[in-house]
């Protein structure tokens, strides 16, 4: 174990051409066929996710599959593709369960004893993006923080409830976990209740879970903890890719607002106190993304330090993709108060993402442990 | 000229082998890296380097480094080494080069900068010191302020106006002052340190020859651009280790003192740890793009995130030092040759620190530069563009 004071240089913080290139595509069909009009129309529609999207995105581009070997019908990318997808679903608050299914559910999935023959064809079938799997335990669960189990009764059927799922409302496949196992069930099945929460992000629905004598089947691991934490973290890491993306398109999109838009006869990106409050988010986004990068390639490495990289991520970007969204709206004045633009569906997304996988001062608390920085 | 690698270290140790430096005095061995063009590897032949991608000298170092060859000081002569040097050379006749170029990196000559004065700090094209020109000199007259090094210096870099009917940024002429002419004098400028790391310099009837001149007459704005961009480089761009920098010693006191520790510092220090450890990963990140080729605007926020991070972090450190934060190490005037963050108390580091949102242009101008520059938000309303200098509000 390296000591807080020793750091790999072997970091990569750029992005490679190939990387450059699949954002450009990504980029390309979100501006086609994501553009904050439908995003807007979508969420009047009961679809907790938009599943055209969905299928060009996941199947059509096998974007689904980029963490899953080829071997097991995946593309044998890696972390630092999917942080790209992730930077550019982001900027497009695209409602589409990437995180939840491909990252976080596909990474458990992979932390599972591969002999399990289900575990393979699971991982085929979310790679192929033909279903979507959800991770049952809140939104608001740390990779390090204790999650949420089910109970086991002697009968062999799972019972209890899990609040804020992310994603659950849409999925075909439910990950729950007792106390020693891990198991799939089908979300249509018999004692299975997915109840949608009116949820404050309108792009990324929560809902509850309720088990009441569900069949669990053959687990698919027994050994839960490991294989959780390995989504969850994954998916803390390159979560601070999409506040990346966030934030970006805030601060993009508000500079062009602002060198638009005339007050007092001038722009009003023209008065010192918005360019300052600017420049400012530009820093952070500047850092920002460093710090996303660094997380990305720390899980595509597999380094040693990447659950340090990881709450690094978490800790840093969570309040700059709120700031962001925060600045959008104040700095677009009356116009990003109403529904019909598009700032607020950014907000909501930042809010939730600051909370989601572990907020800020919990990521802070792991790095407290890890650096050996500890509280009185 | 490309050389591998390989030749260069081969290069490097022939000169090892030459001179070997447990036997060869530390001038002479430093005479003979220069004339071997190793001093600067991308500096042209005859004057210390090789014409070489400035990247290589990381290599000349490394190998020098690991013999154990001494340096040249270059925390002594930083202004010499980051600032004139590079303008010299852009802007230099060959006879200045080779008169200049060759004692500044021996550190035999030492060198500072006459830019700010009191009337003109972030509006620094505002400058008033005056040169007239008298046949082949110039005769020089007014005030420079917040010179480090002038005591020690043999020349200095200086921009004047030479022309106060034009526009600010059009009168200025650029030279190299002899700093031991007699119309010039060095007073220290003490600062809330207690110590004078910098002076204030009078300019009277100081007669500079014009074959000292960098540049056309009239054209110095452009010229210090050059001196300019190489120091906020210099100022931004200190390459880390994790913890490295002041929160070092913050982290340090920490970890060995359980008894300072309270909640509310703890949260304050977590934040400041993550922002220190991003801003050293974006100065990471920064380096990657250039060493790919591809430099990008990023490098402008740097030293705005490290001044703020500084005073921050030694505020923090005071703070939690409680009763030991209180004392002071030392209010003697002293003048030290170089700025030393970490050798120092949490006393000095708070202080110290103030100065770094002020120094080589304040936080608040490179917000300006940032939205005009990065972000292309418009600039702000210049009134004095098209007014002859003498003719301004002062």
């Amino acid at each position: 174990m390296e000591g807080p004071g020793q750091v790999s240089t072997s970091v990569d913080l750029l992005y490679s051409e190939t990387e450059d290139e699949l954002r450009s595509v990504v980029r390309d069909v979100l501006t086609d066929h994501c553009t904050a009009a439908a995003v807007l129309a979508r969420i009047e529609t009961d679809e907790p996710h938009d599943r055209e999207l969905w299928k060009t995105l996941a199947t059509e581009m096998g974007l689904a599959g980029l963490l899953v070997p080829e071997k097991l019908g995946g593309q044998g990318a890696t972390h630092r593709e999917a942080a790209v997808v992730l930077e550019e679903l982001g900027r497009a608050v695209a409602p589409v369960p990437y995180l939840s299914s491909a990252v976080v559910v596909t990474e458990m999935l992979l932390g599972c004893p591969a002999q399990q023959p289900q575990v393979g064809a699971q991982l085929a079938e979310l790679a192929s993006g033909r279903q979507v799997g959800a991770l049952v335990v809140p939104f608001t669960t740390a990779p390090h923080a204790p999650y949420a189990r089910v109970r086991r009764s002697s009968d062999g059927l799972l019972h209890g409830t899990v609040t804020a799922v992310a994603d659950a409302a849409g999925a075909d496949l439910l990950y729950v976990a007792t106390d020693d196992a891990l198991y799939t069930l089908a979300a249509d099945q018999g004692g299975v209740t997915v109840t949608p929460r009116t949820s404050l992000d309108l792009t990324r629905p929560l809902a509850d879970v309720t088990l009441d004598g569900a069949r669990g089947g053959e687990p698919i691991s027994e050994d839960p903890d490991s294989a959780v934490r390995r989504g969850l973290r994954a998916g803390a890491a390159l979560l601070a890719s999409e506040q990346l993306g966030v934030a970006d398109w805030c601060l993009t999109e508000t500079v062009a607002y602002t060198r638009d838009r005339h007050q007092f006869n001038r722009p009003v990106g023209s008065f010192q106190a918005l360019k300052h409050r600017l420049a400012e988010l530009w820093l952070e986004t500047v850092n920002a993304r460093a710090a996303a990068r660094n997380a990305a390639d720390a899980l595509a490495t597999e380094s040693a330090e990447a659950p340090l990289a990881a709450s690094l991520a978490q800790a840093y970007c969570s309040p700059v993709a709120v700031h962001a969204a925060e600045e959008a709206l104040q700095l677009h004045g009356g116009i990003g108060m109403t529904w019909e633009h598009p700032v607020h569906l950014y907000l909501k997304r930042a809010k939730a993402d600051a909370v989601g996988l572990g907020s800020a001062g919990r990521h802070r608390e792991a790095i407290a442990g890890l650096v050996d920085l500890r509280a009185p | 000229m490309t050389i591998s690698e390989a030749q260069l270290r081969d290069r490097v140790r022939e000169l090892l082998a030459a001179h070997p430096i447990a036997s060869t005095p530390r001038e002479a061995f430093l005479e003979a890296r220069f004339d071997a063009g190793l001093a600067w590897v991308h500096f042209p032949e005859e004057l210390g380097g090789l014409g070489l991608p400035r990247t290589q000298q990381a290599v000349v170092d490394a190998e020098l480094e690991a013999a154990g060859a001494p340096d040249n000081d270059p925390r002594r002569i930083g202004i010499g080494l980051g600032m004139a040097a590079p303008t010299v050379l852009t802007y230099g006749t060959e006879e200045q080069k080779r008169r200049w170029l060759r004692p500044l990196w021996l550190g035999e000559e030492v060198w500072c900068q006459l830019f700010s004065e009191p009337g003109a700090g972030s509006d620094l094209a505002a400058l008033g010191t005056r040169a007239v020109r008298d046949g082949d000199t110039w005769v020089v007259n007014g005030q420079k302020v917040w010179t480090s090094n002038a005591h020690n210096a043999r020349w200095a870099i200086l921009i004047a106006r030479t022309d106060p009917e034009q526009p600010k940024h059009r009168g200025i002429t650029y030279f190299v002052c002899d700093m031991t002419d007699p119309g010039v004098e060095v007073r220290p400028l003490r600062q809330i340190t207690g110590e004078a790391e910098f002076n204030e310099v009078f300019l009277s009837d100081v007669r500079i020859p014009d074959a000292h001149r960098l540049g056309e007459v009239g054209d110095g704005w452009r010229v210090a651009q050059t001196t300019l961009m190489n120091e906020r480089v210099a100022i931004g761009g200190m390459r880390l280790p994790r913890e490295g920098g002041v929160i070092g010693p913050v982290v340090e006191a920490w970890r060995e003192r359980p008894e300072l520790r309270t909640h509310d510092l703890h949260q304050d220090l977590l934040k400041l740890w993550v922002e220190a450890e991003v801003a050293r990963l974006t100065g990471e990140r920064l380096r990657q793009q250039l060493v790919a080729g591809q430099p990008g605007p990023e490098g402008s926020g740097m030293k705005l995130g490290f001044a703020r991070l500084n005073q921050r972090i030694s505020g923090l450190e005071l703070e939690l030092l409680g009763e030991d934060g209180l004392s002071y190490e030392d209010w003697t005037m002293t003048r030290p040759e170089i700025v030393d963050f970490t050798g120092r108390d949490a006393g000095y580091r708070y202080l110290r620190a103030k100065g770094n949102s002020i120094e080589g242009g304040t936080s608040e101008v490179l917000l300006n530069i940032v939205a005009e520059r990065v972000l292309g938000l418009p600039s702000e309303p210049r009134t004095d563009k098209d007014v002859a200098w003498k003719d301004l509000a002062r």
